[in-house]
């Protein structure tokens, strides 16, 4: 006998099935995704008694078999497929004991395909509370099954389930629904053709659009005994099967299961009241919509200033303790800026993160879908849309982690798209340094004139991720199933451990996914700007007269910058130079440009080692770009070349950690790089006409 | 009579439903003739609606609420 045990956790969402999960498998567990598809597949291993074992996996939540998105269709093509390793012994339904009803659907159907099945009632502590009473022996007769009752919040039911999970031969596989009552011809046809297969799972494997691995499709209309039934017809039989098993289900639960509405308190649609009022519903969203940015923006700084400290401090220690040469330099100047470039964002990503699963775990997240929905639907998105594209004006990258929540494809992929046009937080540094050189100190009606610059700034940001969520809406050609139907949970007090499990698999997903990418190209562009060919590269002692300066700092200075010029970055920047000049740049901006892609913010960096200006100081480099004149005099930092530059940065996608998180949660190149090429030609359209009109 | 002339706060009973136009998800929820069906609350422009059937809380839109009857 196998001490080896293959669980599948179903369950409809807002059941609390990833706390079951958390609590079975604690930190033993893994989270990956379904080959081809961005369906996070979570497994974890699990210690029974008795040296048991049991493999878990935690399926998507799902409403029914009758699968209505790709993460409903994950949990049918297994059930379906007994070749798949992952094929469960055993299946636990997890429910939630207010809504067991409707969560007794999804258990009939699975039982019906010939499964053994636990089911577990959830939150059982929220019980008396809501006044409710379940009479478990009888609910496990009546459903020939095993019950679980249990609370992840009190640690209730582990043993009870586990011990289930050991004896789970002992389960009964017997159906719940006779299928002869829905349609007796036709069923009692099917499984004479078929006579060693499941009913359901026949039925199942006709009503469904997915593809399976053992049964095909085809099969069914090549065979002449049996009538292909029309949509509309399979549909009917859908809903008598649909009202069959409430019947069944009404039947068991009259039995077994008891509401005292008298002791019930109802705390929920008191705060609905409130949560969604046509006014306080908004008020109160936005107000803490505005804490939530706060706080990325604020709190997340301090932590984001000691990491970059520390990595710069990382980087000059190996440079004077390590033997000068090329290994040391890759090590200061390109890998170890590389991973802090990487580590920098964990901060933002993870209070994100904590606020999205407050919300989710609360169910306040359906009450802003609500909320949002009819507006956000005229451009082209879904009420759930309103939470990645405001965090994007933290940071874009955990803002389309946070787009998982959109079901619908067709509008996940429209606000993956949009969101980094927002303005984010790496754009600031680069705004502030423009705005400073190139906007009058001045007031307009008491305005400040800069300050209007700025938020006009983000002003264009945000339309333009409206603007073009429209247009992606109306030209995208993306068949997927779009209805909207979101079920308004119950609120509860968030489960610590889940919103910790929550921030940490973000963070690592970010870590290990996006970081490879950005790693990759920190290394090559610091070996752009390190290597060159010719001689003035490689002895620029010949070029620079030592004798001309002052002191040897000054002279180091201009030999780096020198340097700089005549790397291949230098000679890439030259090389551009041309395409740029139209839009008021010249090589040295190109490059500063191009260096961008590693972050935006090293825009100011990399423009005071090319002026070598001493150090990052904000007032020494703004008093150098002042000064910087082109071949006929007039400065380079003017207002026309100033509106245009900020402009690119509004539009231009230069920022490869986005493209990699696009990567990954598109699951091709294929959306990152028209991403990269759309936003760049209007960045570079939208600065021309600037430029040109206003030089 | 459809859902849409339902009131804010109202309750019916469903009497028929458009089997082919309604979301397949919404009859598994409970959405079925007999079932008692309360409006708990609109947004603005009266989009989406907030419902409560079959014990379960959920919000659809206008276009689909026009295929369930009612009687009141």
């Amino acid at each position: 006998m196998s001490k080896s045990i293959n669980v599948a956790l179903i369950g409809n969402p807002n059941t609390g099935k990833s706390s079951v999960f958390n609590d079975l498998t604690g930190l033993n567990q893994k989270v990956g995704n379904y080959p081809g598809i961005t369906v996070e597949k979570k497994e974890g291993l699990c210690n029974l008694e008795r040296g048991f074992k049991a493999h878990i996996l935690d399926l998507p939540g799902t409403y029914s078999l009758n699968a209505s998105s790709l993460d409903e269709s994950v949990v049918i093509e297994l059930l379906l497929n007994k070749n798949d390793k992952d094929f469960p012994n055993v299946v636990a339904v997890v429910s939630d004991v207010e809504n067991l009803k409707r969560n007794l659907l999804l258990f009939t159907q699975i039982k019906d395909l010939g499964l053994p099945c636990i089911l577990i009632i959830n939150m059982s502590d929220m019980m008396k509370r809501k006044g409710i009473s379940i009479n478990v022996e009888v609910l496990e007769k009546q459903l020939n099954s095993k019950v679980v009752l249990y609370s992840s919040r009190n640690k209730k039911g582990i043993k009870d389930l586990k011990e289930c999970l050991i004896n789970y031969r002992s389960i009964s596989k017997e159906a719940c629904l006779s299928f002869k009552e829905i349609d007796e011809g036709y069923f009692l046809n099917l499984s004479k053709v078929f006579p060693n297969q499941n009913i359901y799972k026949l039925w199942l494997v006709i009503t469904q659009d997915v593809n399976f691995g053992n049964v095909k499709r085809n099969d069914f209309n090549l065979t002449k005994d049996i009538e292909t039934k029309s949509s509309s017809e399979l549909k009917r039989l859908q809903q008598k099967e649909t009202i069959k098993r409430y019947q069944f289900i009404n039947s068991v639960l009259k039995l077994s299961y008891n509401v005292d509405k008298e002791k019930a308190t109802d705390l929920g649609s008191k705060l609905d009241r409130i949560l969604i009022h046509r006014f306080w519903g908004y008020a109160i969203f936005f107000t803490i919509l505005l804490g939530i940015f706060q706080v990325i923006f604020d709190w997340s700084s301090l932590p984001m200033d000691f990491i970059d400290e520390s990595f710069s401090k990382i980087s000059s220690l190996i440079k004077e303790t390590l033997p000068a040469g090329l290994f040391t330099d890759l090590l200061s100047e390109g890998i170890i800026p590389g991973i802090g470039g990487i580590v920098i964002f964990i901060p933002q990503i993870a209070f994100l993160f904590l606020f999205i699963s407050i919300f989710e775990e609360t169910g306040y997240m359906s009450r802003v879908v609500f909320l949002m929905d009819r507006t956000m639907r005229r451009f082209g998105l879904s009420g759930k849309s309103i939470v990645p594209l405001a965090s994007g004006a933290a940071c874009a990258i955990p803002a389309i982690m946070a787009t998982r929540n959109i079901e619908n494809w067709k509008q996940r992929l429209i606000t993956i798209l949009v969101v980094p046009f927002v303005t984010c937080s790496a754009r600031l540094p680069v705004y502030l340094i423009m705005i400073s050189l190139v906007i009058p100190d001045d007031r307009i009606f008491g305005i400040n004139v800069q300050g209007l610059t700025l938020m006009g700034l983000y002003l264009i940001g945000f339309g333009a991720a409206l603007l073009s969520a429209f247009i992606l809406s109306k030209t995208l050609k993306i068949y997927s199933k779009s209805f909207f139907v979101v079920e308004m949970p119950n609120y509860k007090v968030p489960l610590f451990r889940n919103v910790v499990f929550t921030i940490f698999e973000k963070t690592k997903t970010f870590v290990v996914e996006a970081g490879k990418v950005i790693l990759a190209i920190s290394i090559i562009l610091w070996a752009l700007a390190s290597f060159g060919y010719g001689e003035k590269f490689s002895n620029p002692e010949k070029f620079i007269v030592e004798e001309e300066y002052q002191n040897m700092d000054d002279f180091e200075k201009e030999i780096l910058s020198f340097k700089l010029e005549n790397s291949f970055l230098g000679n890439i920047g030259k090389a551009i130079e041309p395409v740029i000049q139209p839009i008021g740049y010249d090589w040295k901006i190109g490059i500063a440009v191009l260096s961008s892609f590693a972050a935006r913010e090293v825009f100011v960096g990399t423009l005071s080692t090319i002026y070598s200006v001493d150090g990052d100081s904000e007032e020494t480099i703004k008093s150098r770009m002042l000064n910087e004149k082109d071949e006929n005099g007039n400065p380079v930092f003017n207002l026309a070349s100033g509106i245009s530059l900020m402009l690119f940065y509004a539009f231009a996608l230069q920022c490869m950690s986005t493209l990699a998180i696009v990567k990954k949660e598109t699951n091709s190149w294929k959306w990152p790089s028209y991403q990269f090429i759309i936003m760049g030609a209007i960045a570079y359209l939208v600065s021309l006409l600037a430029y040109q009109t206003l030089i | 009579m459809t859902l849409l002339d339902l009131n804010k706060g109202e309750k019916a009973i469903i009497s028929d439903i458009e089997t082919e136009k309604l979301p397949f998800k919404l009859i598994e929820m409970g959405c079925l003739p007999g079932n008692e069906i309360e409006l708990i609350q609109l947004a603005p422009f009266n989009d989406p609606m907030y419902l409560s059937v079959n014990g379960c809380r959920l919000s659809i839109r206008r276009d689909t609420a026009q295929y369930i009857s009612i009687c009141k």
